[in-house]
C-alpha cells in the first residue's frame, strides 16, 4: 500500500506529574493495514491509545507532545467525540454494551435511524420513532460482514463473550465514517476458536479498506495477522518489524529485555535449596475477579524467595489471595506436610502464614488508625498478642506504642511518630507499615504482592533489601508476586510465570530474556516442548 | 480563628457551643435562677448519655449510628412496666427492670444486626423505618397486653396502658437523689452522674479488649478485618446487640430521673435526638469516641433546658421543642451530607 498514511504518528510523548511513560514513539499505518503494538504491562500501549482517542485523562494531566495525522491531515484530538467523528473507533476490553438491549439497539445506540411520528412534529426531533426495520437491516449489514451469523434482535444479555466481542467490533463498523479501528486486547477473553474467527473477522475489515491497531498479548496472533509489528518497552519504541522479519522468540526477547546485570541478581544457586517443601499447592483454583487461578500446581522450598510473575489478569495475584483466604478457592495446600483450610483466613493467618496485599489502601491498612495500630491489629487479632494479662484483657497500648517506635527506626518509616494516621503517609512508608503489620505476625511463610507498586526509587530498594534481610537472616521463606520482572530477578531464587490462571513454568533469574518473554506470552511449551526447571 | 482549630473543633459544634454560650449569658443577665438552670442541664445530661453512648458500638463496626434505637428502648420500657406490674419499689424495681431490659434489648439487638446485615452501606434509612415500625407495632402490644396495675391501665379500666405512667414513689428520681447535694443552689444528682461515669468506664474497656478492637477495626475497614481473619458480620451483629441493650437500660435510667414511662408513640424520635446528639459531639458516622458522645449530650441537652426559661422570658413562648426538632434533624442533615464531622486532630 503506497501513498499517503491512513494514520501517522510522530513522536509522540507523554508524562505523568513528571513520569514520562511514552517517549518519542512514531509509527505509520497505511490504509488497510494491520499494525499490532506489543509491549508489557505499563509499556505504554495504553497510554498511546488514549492520547489516539483523545481521553480527557490526557487533557486532564497536561496533554502531549507530538502530531497525529490522519489521511496526511494533521489530527487534533481532544475528546473522544471528535475521534469519533474522524472516523476512529475502539472496542474496549471491557465491554461496553447495555445488556438488557437486543443487539441492533446496542449497534444503532445513539445512532439510530427514525422516522416521523405525530408527537415528532410538535415536539421536534427527541420524540421521532425508531426505524427498527432499517435499523434491523443496517445491523445485519455489519454482523454478515463479520461473519457473525446470530439474529440480530437477540438480547445481549446471555451472549458468549465471543459474541459480544464481535457485537462491539459491529458496531463500530456500523459508524459510516470509519476509517481506522483500534482493538484493544479484544482476544483476551475469547476461546482459541472465536480468536481465529475474529483474525478472520479483522481481515475482512482490512479488505474494505479501514486499517486496524491491534493490542495483544498472544504473539502468535500478533505474527499471523500483523503487516507491521511495533513493539513498546518501558515508554520507548524499541522496535519496528514485520512478521516475515522476525520471529515470536525475538519479539519475546525485545519486549522484555532490560538491562539487568547478572550482580544485580542476588538470588542463590538452585543446588544451595534443598528439596525440602515448606508449601505445597495442588490444583489450586481461585475465584479472584480479574485474577482467576484455574489450576496450579506448584512447589516452595524452605527458605527461599520464590517469585510470582506473569502478565496483568493471568492469575499471578490471585495465588496468593486464594491461600491466605480473602476470595473463594478450592484445592489442596499442605504447609509442612499438613493440610492448610482454605476459605479461612484465620486458619491461613494462624498457620504461620502472612500476607502484604497487592491493594494496599483497600484491603492492607486502616487509613484512619494511628500507624501503631496498623502495625499491631492483626496480631492483637490472630494472636492476642500485646494484650494486658487479666480477667478482662485490655489493650496495652504502652507496649504497642514502644514495638512500633521500634518498627518505624527498623524499616524507616517515615512518619511524625507512631500515633500517625496512615492515611497521611506516603504510598513507600505505607507499603512499610503492611511490611511491619506482616511480620509482626513472626510468620514462617510471608506472601508479598506487587511490593514495589507506585513507590519511589528509595523505598522500594529498602524494601526489597529488607525483605532478602528477613530471608537470609530469619529463615523466613518468602513468595514474592511481582509485575515487575526485573525486580523479581533482582531478588528471587526461583521464578514462576503463571499465563491463564496455570504455571507456565518455572525460570531461574539467570535465564535468558527471551525465555522469560515466551513463557509470558505462553508461547514457551511450543518452543521449547519440555518442561522448565 | 486558625483553621486547624476550626477543622479540630468543628463548624457545628462551634456554632452550638458559641449558642450555648450565648444563651448561659442571656439567662444570668435576665436574673433567671442559675442554680436551677445548671442543675437540670447535669440532670438532663445524666439522663441522655447511656442513650447516646449506645450509638458508638455501632457507629464503630461501621454500621453507621444506630437509627434502630427504638427497638431497645421498648424492651427498657417493658422492663420499667413489668417491675410496676410486680409491685416493686425503690432500688428493687430499679434493678429488676434494668435486670429484665439487658437481655431483652440484647435479644431485640441481636435481631436487628441480622437484619443490618443484610442491608450493608443503607443500615441508617432501614434503621429509622425499623424503629418506626416496631414503634408502631408495640402500639398494639400496650393495648393488648395483660397487665393489670391500676397505676398502669386506664384510668377508667379496660385493657391497655396509659400513654404516660406516674413513677412517683416507685422509682422516681432514686439515683437523681442518691447523694445529692446542693451548691450554689444548685443540686447534683450524684447518684445519675456516677452511673454515667461507670457505663462510661466499662464501655471504655469494653472497646480496648480483643472484641472491642476487632469492632472498630471490622468498622474501620471490612476488608482489612477480613483479611486479618475477622468475621465482620458477627462483630456488627456484636455492636448492634450491644447498642440495643444500652439503649434498654439507658431509657430505664432516662425515666426514674424523668418520674415518668412514656408509652406509644414516644420512643419514636428518640433515636433521632440520641444521632444528633453524638454527631454535634463531633463523631462522624463513621468513627466516634466516648468523649464526643459526653460533649454532644452536654451541648445538646443544655441548649434544649435553657433555650425554654430564656425563650419564655425573651418572647414569651416555648420554642424549646422547635429547637429541638430544627437542632436534631439540621444537624443529622449536615452529618449525611458530609463524610466527615468535626475532623480529627491529627
Amino acid at each position: 500500500m503506497t501513498g499517503i498514511a491512513r494514520l501517522e504518528m510522530r513522536g509522540i510523548s507523554k508524562q505523568y506529574y513528571g513520569n514520562r511513560v511514552l517517549k518519542g514513539v512514531s509509527f505509520s499505518l497505511g490504509k488497510g493495514e494491520i499494525l499490532s503494538l506489543v509491549g508489557e504491562n505499563g509499556a505504554g500501549k495504553s497510554t498511546l491509545m488514549n492520547i489516539l482517542f483523545g481521553m480527557p485523562v490526557i487533557h486532564a494531566t497536561g496533554g502531549f507532545d507530538g502530531e497525529i495525522y490522519l489521511d496526511g491531515e494533521k489530527a487534533e484530538i481532544r475528546s473522544p467525540e471528535e475521534a469519533m467523528k474522524l472516523g476512529i473507533g475502539m472496542v474496549h476490553q471491557e465491554f461496553m454494551l447495555l445488556p438488557g438491549f437486543s443487539i441492533t439497539e446496542n449497534i444503532k445506540l445513539n445512532r439510530e435511524t427514525t422516522r416521523a411520528s405525530l408527537l415528532s412534529k410538535i415536539f421536534g426531533k427527541p420524540l421521532r420513532w425508531l426505524d427498527m426495520p432499517s435499523m434491523k437491516t443496517d445491523a445485519r449489514v455489519s454482523m454478515d460482514a463479520i461473519g457473525l451469523g446470530i439474529d440480530e434482535m437477540l438480547p445481549v444479555k446471555g451472549l458468549p463473550v465471543g459474541h459480544m466481542q464481535f457485537v462491539e467490533i459491529a458496531r463500530e463498523l456500523d459508524k459510516k465514517n470509519i476509517r481506522l479501528l483500534v482493538l484493544d486486547e479484544p482476544t483476551a477473553v475469547l476461546t482459541e476458536s472465536d480468536a481465529d474467527k475474529l483474525l478472520e473477522a479483522m481481515k475482512i475489515l482490512t479488505n474494505k479498506g479501514i486499517s486496524i491497531l491491534f493490542i495483544s498479548h498472544r504473539l502468535d496472533e500478533v505474527m499471523a495477522a500483523s503487516d507491521k509489528i511495533v513493539i513498546l518497552r518501558d515508554g520507548e519504541q524499541i522496535a519496528d518489524t514485520r512478521p516475515a522479519e522476525t520471529t515470536i522468540e525475538k519479539i519475546a526477547e525485545i519486549m522484555v529485555g532490560r538491562k539487568i546485570e547478572s550482580t544485580e541478581m542476588r538470588g542463590r544457586p538452585v543446588e544451595s535449596i534443598r528439596d525440602d517443601y515448606i508449601l505445597q499447592i495442588r490444583d489450586l483454583s481461585v475465584a479472584m475477579p480479574g485474577e482467576t487461578v484455574k489450576t496450579i500446581n506448584l512447589d516452595v522450598k524452605r527458605g527461599e524467595i520464590l517469585g510470582i510473575g506473569g502478565l496483568a489478569g493471568q492469575g499471578k495475584i490471585g495465588i496468593a489471595n486464594g491461600i491466605m483466604g480473602l476470595f473463594p478457592s478450592a484445592g489442596t495446600v499442605r504447609k509442612n506436610d499438613k493440610p492448610v483450610l482454605l476459605n479461612n483466613a484465620h486458619a491461613s493467618l494462624g498457620n504461620g502464614m502472612a500476607f502484604v496485599s497487592e491493594d494496599r489502601r483497600g484491603t492492607g491498612l486502616l487509613l484512619d488508625d494511628s500507624i501503631e495500630f496498623n502495625i499491631v491489629a492483626t496480631a492483637v487479632q490472630v494472636q492476642g498478642k500485646f494484650m494486658k494479662s487479666g480477667a478482662i484483657s485490655t489493650f496495652d497500648s504502652k507496649s504497642v506504642t514502644e514495638y512500633a517506635k521500634k518498627m518505624i527506626q527498623d524499616l524507616d518509616i517515615r512518619c511524625t511518630g507512631p500515633e500517625q494516621l496512615a492515611r497521611r503517609l506516603s504510598g513507600g512508608n505505607q507499603q512499610k507499615v503492611c511490611i511491619a503489620r506482616a511480620i509482626t505476625l513472626e510468620p514462617n511463610l510471608l506472601f508479598v504482592s506487587e511490593p514495589t507498586r507506585g513507590i519511589d526509587i528509595g523505598a522500594k530498594r529498602l524494601i526489597l533489601d529488607h525483605l532478602i534481610k528477613m530471608n537470609r537472616e530469619e529463615e523466613l521463606t518468602i513468595i514474592m508476586t511481582s509485575s515487575e520482572l526485573a525486580e523479581l530477578r533482582s531478588v528471587c531464587d526461583r521464578i514462576a510465570i503463571v499465563y491463564q490462571g496455570m504455571l507456565e513454568g518455572i525460570l531461574l533469574p539467570t535465564d535468558s530474556d527471551r525465555d522469560f518473554g515466551l513463557m509470558m506470552a505462553g508461547e514457551y511449551h511450543k518452543f521449547h516442548g519440555k518442561e522448565a526447571v | 480563628m486558625s483553621n486547624g482549630l476550626l477543622n479540630k473543633v468543628g463548624i457545628p459544634r462551634l456554632i452550638i457551643s458559641l449558642f450555648l454560650a450565648f444563651l448561659v449569658a442571656a439567662a444570668f443577665s435576665y436574673g433567671l435562677p442559675m442554680g436551677q438552670i445548671f442543675s437540670a442541664m447535669l440532670t438532663r445530661f445524666g439522663m441522655n448519655s447511656l442513650l447516646v453512648l449506645a450509638m458508638i458500638p455501632t457507629i464503630q463496626a461501621g454500621a453507621g449510628p444506630n437509627f434502630g434505637l427504638p427497638f431497645g428502648i421498648i424492651c427498657g420500657l417493658i422492663g420499667a412496666t413489668l417491675a410496676i406490674e410486680m409491685d416493686l419499689r425503690g432500688f428493687t424495681a430499679l434493678f429488676f427492670a434494668i435486670g429484665i431490659s439487658i437481655p431483652l434489648g440484647a435479644f431485640a439487638g441481636w435481631l436487628y444486626g441480622l437484619l443490618l446485615n443484610r442491608v450493608k452501606g443503607q443500615e441508617m434509612t432501614v434503621g429509622t423505618y425499623m424503629g418506626f415500625s416496631i414503634v408502631s407495632v408495640m402500639c398494639i402490644f400496650w393495648l393488648m397486653a395483660p397487665y393489670s396495675s391500676p397505676e398502669m391501665i386506664w384510668p377508667y379500666g379496660g385493657d391497655g396502658l396509659r400513654v404516660t405512667v406516674v413513677l412517683d414513689g416507685r422509682m422516681e428520681q432514686l439515683l437523681d437523689r442518691f447523694l445529692s447535694f446542693t451548691i450554689n443552689g444548685m443540686r447534683v444528682p450524684t447518684g445519675l452522674l456516677l452511673v454515667t461515669a461507670l457505663c462510661c468506664i466499662l464501655l471504655w474497656i469494653f472497646m480496648r479488649t480483643r472484641t472491642g478492637l476487632a469492632m472498630s477495626i471490622v468498622g474501620s475497614n471490612p476488608r482489612f478485618a477480613e483479611a486479618s481473619g475477622l468475621n465482620v458480620n458477627k462483630y456488627r451483629l456484636i455492636a448492634s446487640t450491644l447498642s440495643c441493650a444500652m439503649g434498654a437500660a439507658g431509657i430505664v435510667i432516662y425515666s426514674q430521673s424523668y418520674g415518668f414511662i412514656q408509652l406509644y408513640q414516644a420512643p419514636l424520635y428518640m433515636a433521632l435526638y440520641s444521632v444528633s446528639a453524638i454527631l454535634i459531639g463531633g463523631a462522624s458516622l463513621q468513627r466516634a469516641t466516648i468523649t464526643q458522645a459526653l460533649i454532644g449530650t452536654f451541648l445538646f441537652n443544655g441548649l434544649l433546658v435553657i433555650a425554654l426559661p430564656v425563650a419564655n422570658v425573651a418572647m414569651d413562648s416555648d420554642i424549646s421543642e422547635i429547637m429541638r426538632v430544627i437542632i436534631s434533624n439540621g444537624i443529622i442533615l449536615y452529618a449525611l451530607t458530609r463524610k466527615e464531622v468535626g475532623g480529627d486532630a491529627r
